[in-house]
């Protein structure tokens, strides 16, 4: 066990040198840019053995880095923002060749305004397009959950893209002590790349022409569905079997906290998790309220079936998002609707959208609309209203 | 389709899969091997591919009338004009 201080920038660099990548590409935006610098330094020491493909955007560097993947490697880009808008067309592709990539979204919200702090507007712009998308709640996550995509990735049940999200600066620039799994164990707990076709000199293949029955198209759209399904089980296994190499375990698709006993429950993805674990001992410590949290590791695949099974019995669920969709609400609040509802679940869900471009939201914040919002069920037995947005405490 | 498993965007590059498009034709490119400097102009700009290299041959390029469409471009690029263009009969 090797305990390091390291950013989140640093840490997903690290899992990226423990993948052993041989491609990176990437164009620099804040808040990703030290994450590429870093590999770029590692490249430059002899420490990684990879290229670097410098390109003059974001739609190229992952159109380097899917070059690459296609020709048989291992290959890595990071972008934040405005940057991973711009590569949106990309994804598309890299998704519907079925061709494995891991790329690092270090969430900043979309301007205008011109803003660089976070939200999860620009990852959350990403969830048609089939790619998987994890999300870190720490450093030590991020690390874990880069290397554990490249394996997820790379099973046949899947040939599916991953993305890694950590949150702007929360994650990205702050210093958190973080555990360096031996190399030798990465190396046993990811095999060889595999993936469905590799494009080779003197072997000519096309990829991507007009079908001549347009139905083999739509078909191609349905296997991306069903191997985002299928990634759930694979998601599950890599858990498992990084717990036995590197004794750490997340949970699948899911982390229920605090639920044994649990009436009212608390939903959210990425860094402010923690924050939602504080106002959960809060609220039992000093309240005695029954309230449990669960934590979305995966947005895709969206894990429909562990919030049924946590929320089967639940009493009502407030649910944090830190992006909008206008005129609907938060896309967690709507995931979280939308799984109830297929499963006949009917209890109150309030949307609670708050942290948009940056604001900040403490323990406290959230533990605050908690109390309002168990109240309120309580003495109402719903919620007063299902939307609501929160723009913090003084 | 390649794959029984995984539904995949794939194809296998075939010769002549749209048909024998040499029919489409309206100006046969003919070529003249005593002005040919062996530049390769017209191999590298024909843009079906239907221009063969004989290395070793006095004749030193064939032309697929099978699929050649007479677009022109190979006597366009010529700089000897050792390939010019003939209207079909």
């Amino acid at each position: 066990m090797v305990l390091k201080t390291l950013t989140g920038n640093y840490a997903v660099a690290t899992a990226a040198k423990l993948a052993r990548v041989k491609v990176v590409s990437a164009y620099p935006i804040t808040p990703q840019t030290t994450m590429v610098e870093k590999l770029s330094e590692m490249i430059e020491s002899g420490e990684l053995e990879a290229e670097m493909i410098r390109v003059e955007s974001e739609h190229s560097a992952l159109a380097a880095v899917y070059g690459a993947a296609s020709g048989g490697v291992r290959a890595f880009t990071a972008t934040s923002s405005h940057g991973l808008l711009y590569m949106h067309e990309m994804l598309w592709w890299v998704a519907g060749s079925r061709i494995p990539v891991v790329m690092a979204v270090v969430t900043r919200t979309i301007g205008p305004p011109w803003n660089i702090w976070t939200d999860h507007s620009d990852v959350m712009d990403q969830r048609d397009t089939g790619w998987l998308i994890a999300f870190a709640e720490n450093n030590q996550e991020a690390l874990d959950e880069t290397v554990k995509l490249f394996r997820i990735t790379e099973d046949e049940r899947v040939f599916l893209p991953g993305i890694i999200t950590l949150d702007a600066f929360i994650l990205s620039h702050t210093t958190e002590p973080v555990d360096i799994p031996d190399q030798n164990l990465v190396d046993a707990f990811l095999p060889p790349r595999k993936q469905p076709y590799v494009f080779k000199a003197g072997d000519p293949l096309i990829m991507g022409n007009i079908p001549r029955d347009l139905k083999w198209n739509m078909m191609m759209r349905e296997d991306i569905h069903k191997a985002m399904e299928r990634a759930k089980k694979v998601i599950e296994e890599a858990d498992s079997l990084w717990e036995k190499l590197i004794g750490r375990k997340y949970g699948g698709l899911t982390e229920c906290y605090r639920c044994e006993d649990a009436k009212h429950f608390m939903v959210g993805v990425g860094a402010w998790v923690g924050d939602m674990r504080e106002a959960v001992d809060y609220l039992r410590d000093k309240f005695s309220l029954r309230v449990g949290l669960i934590k979305i590791r995966y947005f895709r695949p969206f894990p429909k079936e562990d919030v049924i099974k946590w929320l089967n019995n639940a009493s009502s669920v407030v649910v944090f998002d830190r992006s909008v969709s206008p005129s609907v609400g938060g896309p967690l609040y709507v995931e979280i609707l939308a799984s109830l509802a297929s499963a006949g679940v009917r209890i109150p869900v309030k949307g609670v959208i708050a942290g948009l471009a940056g604001v900040d939201v403490t323990h406290e914040d959230l533990a605050s609309v908690m109390l309002t919002s168990v109240s309120e069920v309580e003495e109402l037995g719903t919620f007063k209203q299902n939307t609501l947005w929160f723009y913090g405490g003084e | 389709m390649l794959s029984d498993e995984l539904v995949l965007p794939l194809a296998k590059p075939v010769m002549g899969v749209s048909g024998k498009t040499g029919t489409w034709r309206l100006q046969r490119p003919i070529f003249d091997s005593s002005k040919c400097i062996k530049c390769r102009l017209c191999w590298l700009y024909c843009p079906d591919s239907t221009i063969d290299i004989n290395e070793e041959s006095t004749n030193f390029i064939t032309i697929n009338y099978d699929y050649c469409k007479g677009c022109g471009i190979c006597s366009n690029v010529c700089p000897t004009k050792a390939i010019t263009m003939s209207p079909e009969e």
